[in-house]
């Protein structure tokens, strides 16, 4: 028998497969993924951390209003998606553009939001992905709603519900735990705890002994894993999300990582941490420790590595390209989505819209 | 010449300044909120308070914002004035029941025994190209909510002013900024006094016809004012200042000087602070008016994203149209 405690604390230290010089180590509850799983993230890790740098580039030319980069969180992004099957579901936030994208929906529509042409640009039916949530937990609460439909459906359906530290102090996160735990809904809660709430540090957040303790005291089991390790990230969030494909109910998982960069590029992170305390997380990066791990085993040659390198650039160029555009979204489409029907009350304002326009053309 | 304490100050400059006078001069003043300590808020309206008071009176809170209005409620209760920030306006919400509850109705609730002097600031509005719920006009909820008092400056001076005010205010304020303004420059005498909260002010005179503004569109009406003029049409432009209470007196005076009226405001027009402002003026002033109160406004729709912002903010153009549309005798 198992006390409550075993069942639902989460393991002493984050759990760690391989560590940050590379070296593999066995744990007793959690074995190394396949090689070729190995091979396959450290290609989407690379390709990631593409698209974040492009994104960062494409800010400073104005082709995104904003972007708050996972830079150095990349293990994180695409462990969330290489656990889930088809039929499951992403609930991402602002951060996780590199998770939208490794889910498989377009990488253009995934930065509608960001570039500032509408709120989300892309279907979430399509590879079942909800519109990225801005306020903060707020959609942690929809996914176990939309696993509790799954339930009821009774389809095999599990959800994954991403957000950030600072999120767990909302109330919406409580509630979200609380109720997915109460109707034993399949959602997996995970927390990629970069240590920021934008200048906020992870201790003003919680007194808690990690934020993967939560879960005990809504009866969900809390793991806990080194955010900057795909292998053990893929072990524990593929444990998860069994667990919750097999009845078990909601898991809380909390990775422990880093922002090493900025909030966003709005944001000045000189004026409240300093460079020394960021150094240490550059050296625990998320591709250098895969990489190193690969090139051990003889899995990554440099031919395939040129491959890996040449399909990231592949994405970067599509992704600059695809912004370099000029879009101009049509203001008659502002009127458009807001009900099954337009009021009255719309139509004459798009009405009053489309005759100021013809006139400015005019 | 007399010597002059003329400063040029941004309006995000006048907030701070104003926060660091109250701050000295009442010891119970406490400032928190996300990112307003080391960070000095996102605007850095706080910057610096962290450093000059210490962390008990400036400092951040775990992120949320039920919690930071929930927690200010109990330490208004127990002789504090607190002054909070909401990040962004669209991020007050988590917050609202706390508002609604409790801020606005603690005094009646309790027969007056329990007060609350406390402040709600928050940046508003948009017209800065921010993403998805960074740019809401939310000032028609709380000023529908009895109980609450709704301020919203549009000149560095009066951010100044009106933020103290509110701070030494015996009953809780929801202090709306307009961020655009934020940066906005102004040459000001932070010692000469402005009128409080409740008083509205005639920003232009003008025979013809009357803008009434608040908050963001202010700078607009003035705009429109001047564009006007060199057509020959004298507008008079009112800043509210003060959503509640409501300054009648001088917004039907002079409405009733001009016999015509544009409401401008950035907010949804559909129930909201600009229908009301229609509503009383017209059941005050029906007799003087020579046309029917007009009104330039948000759509009934969401704020858009940034590429399609200007098509919802109330610009020259249209403040002069509804003008043109105030059936005047000569047209
Ligand atoms: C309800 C709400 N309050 C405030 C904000 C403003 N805000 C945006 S991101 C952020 C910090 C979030 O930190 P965390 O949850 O740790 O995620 P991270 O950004 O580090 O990924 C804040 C305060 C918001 N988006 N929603």
């Amino acid at each position: 028998m198992t006390t409550v405690e075993e069942r639902l604390l989460p393991s002493a230290e984050p759990i760690q497969l391989i560590d940050q010089h590379g070296v593999p180590h066995d744990h007793p509850q959690y074995g190394l993924p396949s090689e070729q799983t190995l091979v396959d993230g450290y290609a989407q890790l690379v390709k990631g951390r593409r698209i974040n740098d492009q994104a960062g580039a494409l800010v400073r030319q104005g082709r995104l209003a904003v972007y708050p980069s996972s830079h150095g969180q990349e293990a994180c992004q695409v462990a969330a998606t290489m656990v889930l099957r088809d039929q499951d579901w992403l609930f991402p936030t602002y951060r996780d553009t590199v998770s939208i994208i490794s889910r498989g929906v377009d990488p253009i529509e995934t930065l509608t939001l960001l570039r500032g042409d509408w709120h989300s640009g892309y279907d979430p039916y399509q590879r079942n992905v909800a519109p990225q949530a801005t306020p903060l937990a707020t959609q942690l609460i929809h996914a176990v709603g939309v696993a509790h439909a799954a339930r009821l459906k009774g389809e095999d359906t599990v959800v994954m519900a991403l957000c950030g530290d600072g999120a767990t102090s909302e109330g919406d996160f409580h509630e979200a735990l609380n109720f997915a735990a109460v109707f034993k809904a399949p959602v997996v809660f995970f927390i990629q705890n970069n240590e920021y709430a934008i200048s906020v540090p992870l201790a003003r957040q919680t007194v808690a002994p990690s934020l993967a303790h939560k879960g005990i005291g809504y009866g969900v089991p809390g793991e806990r894993a080194d955010g900057n390790d795909l292998a053990g990230l893929l072990a524990v969030l593929g444990q998860a999300v069994d667990k919750a494909r097999a009845g078990e109910g909601p898991q809380l998982i909390e990775a422990h990582t880093y922002r090493v960069q900025a909030h966003t590029n709005a944001d000045d992170a000189t004026r409240y941490r300093n460079d020394a305390e960021v150094a240490p997380w550059l050296e625990r990066d998320p591709l250098k420790r895969l990489e190193a791990f690969l090139v051990e085993r003889g899995l990554l040659g440099e031919s395939l590595k040129k491959q890996v390198v040449a399909a990231a650039d592949e994405a970067a160029e599509a992704l600059r390209v695809g912004l370099m555009e000029e879009v101009q979204p049509d203001p008659a489409e502002l009127f458009d989505h807001l009900y099954a029907e337009k009021t009255p009350q719309l139509k004459e304002q798009a009405a009053f819209l489309q005759d100021e326009l013809a006139r400015e053309e005019a | 010449m007399t010597a002059t304490t003329l400063v040029k100050l941004t309006m995000a400059q006048a907030l701070n300044q104003a926060l660091r006078d109250a701050m000295k001069a009442d010891e119970t003043v406490l400032m928190f909120g996300e990112d307003v300590g080391a960070l000095g808020g996102v605007f850095r309206i706080t910057d610096g308070l962290t450093a000059e008071f210490g962390e008990d009176r400036c400092f951040d809170t775990p992120l949320a914002e039920s919690g930071i209005v929930g927690m200010a409620v109990g330490l208004a209760m127990n002789g504090m004035r607190p002054v909070v920030e909401m990040q962004f306006d669209a991020f007050g919400y988590p917050a609202f029941e706390q508002v609604v509850s409790h801020v606005a109705k603690m005094r009646n609730r309790t027969r007056g025994r329990v007060t609350l002097p406390m402040v709600i600031r928050m940046p508003y509005a948009g017209g800065i190209g921010g993403v998805e719920h960074h740019c809401d006009s939310s000032e028609s909820y709380y000023a529908h909510t009895p109980g609450l008092t709704v301020v919203a400056p549009a000149t560095v001076a009066d951010a100044y002013t009106l933020l103290r005010k509110a701070i030494e205010h015996p009953d809780p304020v929801i202090f709306m900024e307009p961020k655009k303004l934020y940066w906005a420059k102004e040459e000001v005498d932070l010692s000469v006094e402005q009128p409080g909260i409740g008083t509205a002010v005639v920003r232009r005179e003008g025979r013809d016809a009357t803008l009434i503004a608040y908050g963001p569109t202010v700078p607009i009406a003035l705009e429109a004012a001047e564009v006007a003029a060199a057509d020959g049409r004298q507008l008079q432009v009112v800043d509210l200042r003060s959503i509640v209470p409501f300054d009648d007196e001088t917004v039907c005076a002079a409405v009733r000087s001009t016999g015509r009226a544009v409401v401008v405001a950035e907010a949804s027009g559909f129930a909201s602070v600009s229908s009301e402002i229609v509503a009383r003026v017209t059941e005050r002033c029906f007799h003087s008016l020579a046309a029917p109160i007009r009104r330039v406004t948000g759509f009934d729709i969401p704020y858009p994203p940034p590429k399609l912002e200007r098509h919802q903010l109330p610009g020259v153009d249209r403040i002069l149209d509804a003008v043109d549309d105030l059936q005047w005798e000569d047209s």
